[in-house]
């Protein structure tokens, strides 16, 4: 057991716990910090993926002790108010079925446009392909990516699409 | 699909001023589901939903039907609000206590909710909204045609009258209840809701982590469990030493929890208690069991699949026998043989099952992620000797269900769990957990035999399945075919003799329903061979399709699995026109489709592929879908690009193997759905229909497998009969 400093969505925390516990179980039992899946536990899956400095990472195969004063963000730190253009795209795509992998595939999209803000298809497929969606949201996930990398001309597309509908 | 349905409406008793009236629900599919499992007993009360209108003009619809992404919370309270007058926002949709003794059916599957819901709930809403006009004519000394219902509130048409539905509801409480039966329904040309896409509800929380999966229920001083099972089915623990798992970090106990039989099907094991899920894994790893793995041990695949290949070429079961498929074939006839295999299969939610409980001195509660809350509170009832009304059940969200989620076996593992911890224990079952522990999609095989006569008339189609058995399972041999021919039973193509013939066979691997249940397979299997037919018959695959779908004069459905043949060709005819059928394409691409009925829905499926070599890619699939009147177009198409996706990670990927008795995938590396660089565009075209709604959850998923097929075959004249398919995704 180890006295572990994390900084977490931009608050500072204090866990005793053993250094090599995966982040995801520090944050799902230890902080209830439960919007970050498990799915496989063998980064397998990226149903658990949070930002460490603002890059996508499997919080199933982070040890806990790894992550020193890196900032981790998770989907509870994306927004307050589901405002990232991803919440955003994600809502007005209509993306989640069941759910259970979107916070890690809005945090792998996020951390894409971060770098990359006008992906292609096959970087939107590098970038997501190691997250699944039994729910097969594929297509409407790629078309959420393009929707938020538009950021301000997405506002007139929906205008558009309002009054065609 | 005309069925007839028996509904109530009447007047309930329910905490909380208002007015609250009682509902049933069409029994029909839910009957289905339950009827291998539930106790026979009447039910103390004939009502499934209440419908509360409160002092605020606000709605509650209190259902018992699970959330697991379908959008049901949004398509029924699309319903309620469009009869009733009232904005979609003024309806909220509450998960309904487990009460069976309230609420005669409360199991969420057979892509059943919207089917079951559509007429009753809009007499019931119908039913407010007539209340809500004879108050306020009441008050105002007016006639009723005089006073018109419109957004949560009664207007008077000659004069500026108006009143909110909050402030007639107590005067319209004490109105007698009009005949449901009779209440005025609006016309469809005036639906504002039904029909119309529409955001669901339940996605803002799903896009921020808020969303409560049962996994992510916290209660206070819980702690968290993990089982070791048996790798082999039916094994059992020998011995175990568990002094290294004890003294590791965080645990608080380590013991042994017996298997169950009938009805929980669990497989005992070693139970890990501690006080994180990681701090149990690990124990978990440490712990020393012998195994006695038992009589599976004997099972593998390559025999099972021997054992399959054999039944389905011999006599079996007779479900259906037209004419006389031995015919001698007349001169100029040719005749084919084709033989298909599929796999078992794993649902393989996104959220492992899992599930949290607590036993205290005389009750229970638990927060279940489940299809059958019912049978949760049965079960968790009877492990802790209390009455099922001394066991709180909550039904969370679910990270997918696609049939798993029915099963009572993880319910019956943390009732054994609390009875011993007495705290709250929530049990997580680690993906390797959910992979081998799994209840499975029958393996089966389908010996056709066909033959086309000079002129290229279809003559003979003779069907073997052969198949591992849900009803056996579930200790009915002499019912064995039940959950395995629909749809091949029901085979709509008009040829003269017709036969199939079923033969279950023994397997110690658990099955049951699957997303589409037998249909993922028949489904294949006869959206393969008419086309196996057309070929040989050498007719365009769309051409002969039609021909076949006849609808002879005076047609009625024999009952509510007997596809209309007219549909079927309605939405063939869509998809071939969407899909650009007939004109040409380079050489390497193919088009192939599939038309097919199930839950009350008919679905043409086209696909386009490319074929080079050894590899092949999907290009587009388009699908046309006939689901009877529509209630919300945002979720059929959802639901229909979900159902392809996973039946085409079925067909194109996926296989559960048997070494020894034992699954030998354990996780997503050995079992990979369908990932984001391999789904295809899906184009969805949805038909105007006035007819009663059908199911959405499971039908799109049997004609995209074989439109696949069919693709290639057309490409590059391969013809794939074994899934997963034996070539590779380029």
């Amino acid at each position: 057991m180890a006295a572990i400093q994390l900084v977490i969505n931009n608050s500072p925390h204090e866990v005793e716990i053993s250094p090599d516990t995966p982040l995801l179980w520090v944050l799902r039992d230890k902080l209830n910090l439960t919007g970050t899946k498990y799915g496989c536990g063998m980064g397998l899956c990226g149903a658990c993926t949070v930002h460490l400095d603002g890059v996508a990472v499997r919080s199933c195969q982070t040890a806990v002790s790894s992550v020193g004063t890196k900032k981790i963000t998770t989907i509870e730190g994306l927004s307050a108010d589901n405002s990232h253009p991803v919440q955003v795209a994600w809502i007005a795509e209509q993306v989640p079925q069941c759910g259970y992998c979107q916070c890690g595939q809005i945090m792998s999209a996020a951390a894409l446009l971060a770098t990359t803000p006008r992906p292609t298809d096959d970087q939107i497929d590098t970038a997501m392909i190691g997250n699944l969606c039994r729910c097969g949201m594929y297509q409407r996930i790629r078309r959420a990516i393009h929707r938020a990398s538009e950021g301000a001309s997405a506002s007139t597309a929906d205008a558009s699409a309002a009054k065609g509908a | 699909m005309s069925l007839s349905r028996r509904q109530f409406v009447v007047r309930g008793t329910i905490a909380g001023a208002g007015l609250v009236i009682g509902m049933r629900l069409s029994g029909r599919v839910a009957n289905a589901q339950e009827n291998s499992r539930a106790p026979k007993k009447a039910a103390p009360n004939p009502f499934d939903a209440w419908i509360h209108v409160k002092p605020n003009g606000q709605i509650s619809l209190i259902v018992a039907k699970s959330e697991m992404g379908q959008g049901i919370k949004t398509g029924l309270a699309m319903i309620l609000a469009e009869e009733a007058e009232v904005d979609f926002t003024a309806v909220s949709v509450e998960q309904a206590e487990t009460r069976p003794d309230i609420y005669a059916h409360m199991g969420t599957g057979g892509s059943g909710s919207t089917m079951e819901s559509f007429t009753p709930l809009r007499r019931a809403g119908a039913t407010v909204r007539q209340l809500m006009i004879t108050a306020a004519a009441a008050k105002w000394q007016t006639p009723p045609a005089e006073c018109v219902a419109k957004k949560g509130a009664v207007r008077h048409s000659k004069s500026s009258r108006a009143a909110s539905y909050g402030e007639l509801v107590e005067a319209a409480a004490k109105l007698p209840l009009p005949d449901p039966e009779k209440v005025k329904l609006k016309d469809e040309n005036d639906f504002v809701l039904i029909g119309h896409a529409t955001p669901r509800v339940d996605i803002p929380s799903k896009v921020n982590g808020s969303a409560q999966f049962g996994i992510d229920v916290r209660v206070p001083d819980m702690v968290f469990a993990v089982v070791a099972r048996c790798p082999t089915f039916g094994g059992k623990v020998a011995k175990y030493d568990a002094a290294k798992a004890k003294a590791m970090p965080g645990v608080l106990n380590v013991f042994e929890i017996p298997a169950l039989g009938k009805d929980q099907f669990t497989a005992g094991g070693i139970a890990v208690v501690a006080d994180s899920t990681w701090s149990a894994m690990k124990a978990r790893d440490a712990l020393e069991i012998t195994w006695n793995h038992g009589a599976a041990t004997a099972e593998s695949s390559d025999a099972l699949y021997e054992s399959l290949r054999a039944a389905a070429a011999k006599p079996g079961k007779r479900i259906r026998n037209d004419g006389n498929v031995d015919i001698t074939l007349p001169a100029g006839a040719t005749g084919i043989e084709a033989v298909y295999e599929f796999p078992y299969l794993a649902h393989a939610t996104m959220e492992p099952m899992n599930i949290t409980a607590h036993a205290r001195d005389g009750e229970a509660e638990v927060w279940a992620p489940t299809q059958s809350p019912d049978w949760v509170q049965r079960t968790v009832a009877q492990i802790l000797g209390l009455k099922p009304e001394k066991v709180i059940v909550h039904t969370t969200l679910m990270g997918g269900g696609f049939g798993r989620r029915y099963m009572a076996d993880y319910p019956a593992e943390v009732a054994q769990i609390a009875k011993v911890v007495g705290k709250p224990v929530q049990l997580v079952w680690s993906r390797e957990d959910d992979m081998t522990h799994d209840f499975y999609r029958p393996a089966a095989c389908h010996h056709l035999r066909g033959a086309v006569d000079q002129a290229g008339k279809p003559l003979v189609w003779s069907h073997g399945l052969a198949s591992t058995s849900i009803a056996r399972f579930w200790n009915s041999p002499d019912k064995a075919e039940e959950s395995e021919v629909g749809g091949a039973k029901q085979m709509p193509y008009a040829i003269p003799n017709v036969r199939l013939e079923y033969t279950a066979v023994a397997s110690y691997v658990p099955p049951l329903w699957w997303r589409s249940v037998e249909h993922s397979f028949n489904g294949f299997v006869v959206e393969s061979f008419i086309d196996e037919l057309a070929a040989k018959a050498g007719k365009d695959p769309v051409e002969f399709r039609r021909s076949l779908l006849v609808k002879a004069a005076g047609w009625k459905a024999k009952n509510d699995e007997d596809p209309d043949p007219a549909r079927l060709r309605g939405v063939l005819d869509l998809a071939a026109a969407k899909s650009g059928w007939g004109t040409p394409l380079p050489k390497g691409k193919g088009r192939g489709i599939a038309t097919y009925h199930s839950f009350g829905s008919y679905i043409a499926e086209a696909a386009e592929v490319s074929v080079s070599g050894n590899g092949y890619k999907i290009d587009r699939i388009v699908a046309a879908i006939d689901c009877g009147q529509i209630v919300n177009p945002e979720s059929v198409r959802a639901q229909a690009e979900s159902a392809i996706i996973y039946g085409l990670s079925a067909a194109l990927k996926n296989e559960i193997t048997i070494k020894n008795g034992a699954v030998e995938q354990t996780n997503f590396d050995g079992y990979d759905p369908i990932r984001i660089s391999e789904a295809p565009p899906i184009e969805v075209h949805l038909v105007h229909s006035k007819e009663d709604p059908g199911g959405m959850g499971e039908p799109a998923l049997p004609p995209a497998a074989p439109a696949v097929a069919n693709a290639i075959f057309a490409a590059s004249g391969q013809r794939l009969r074994k899934l997963p398919f034996q070539l590779k995704m380029a």
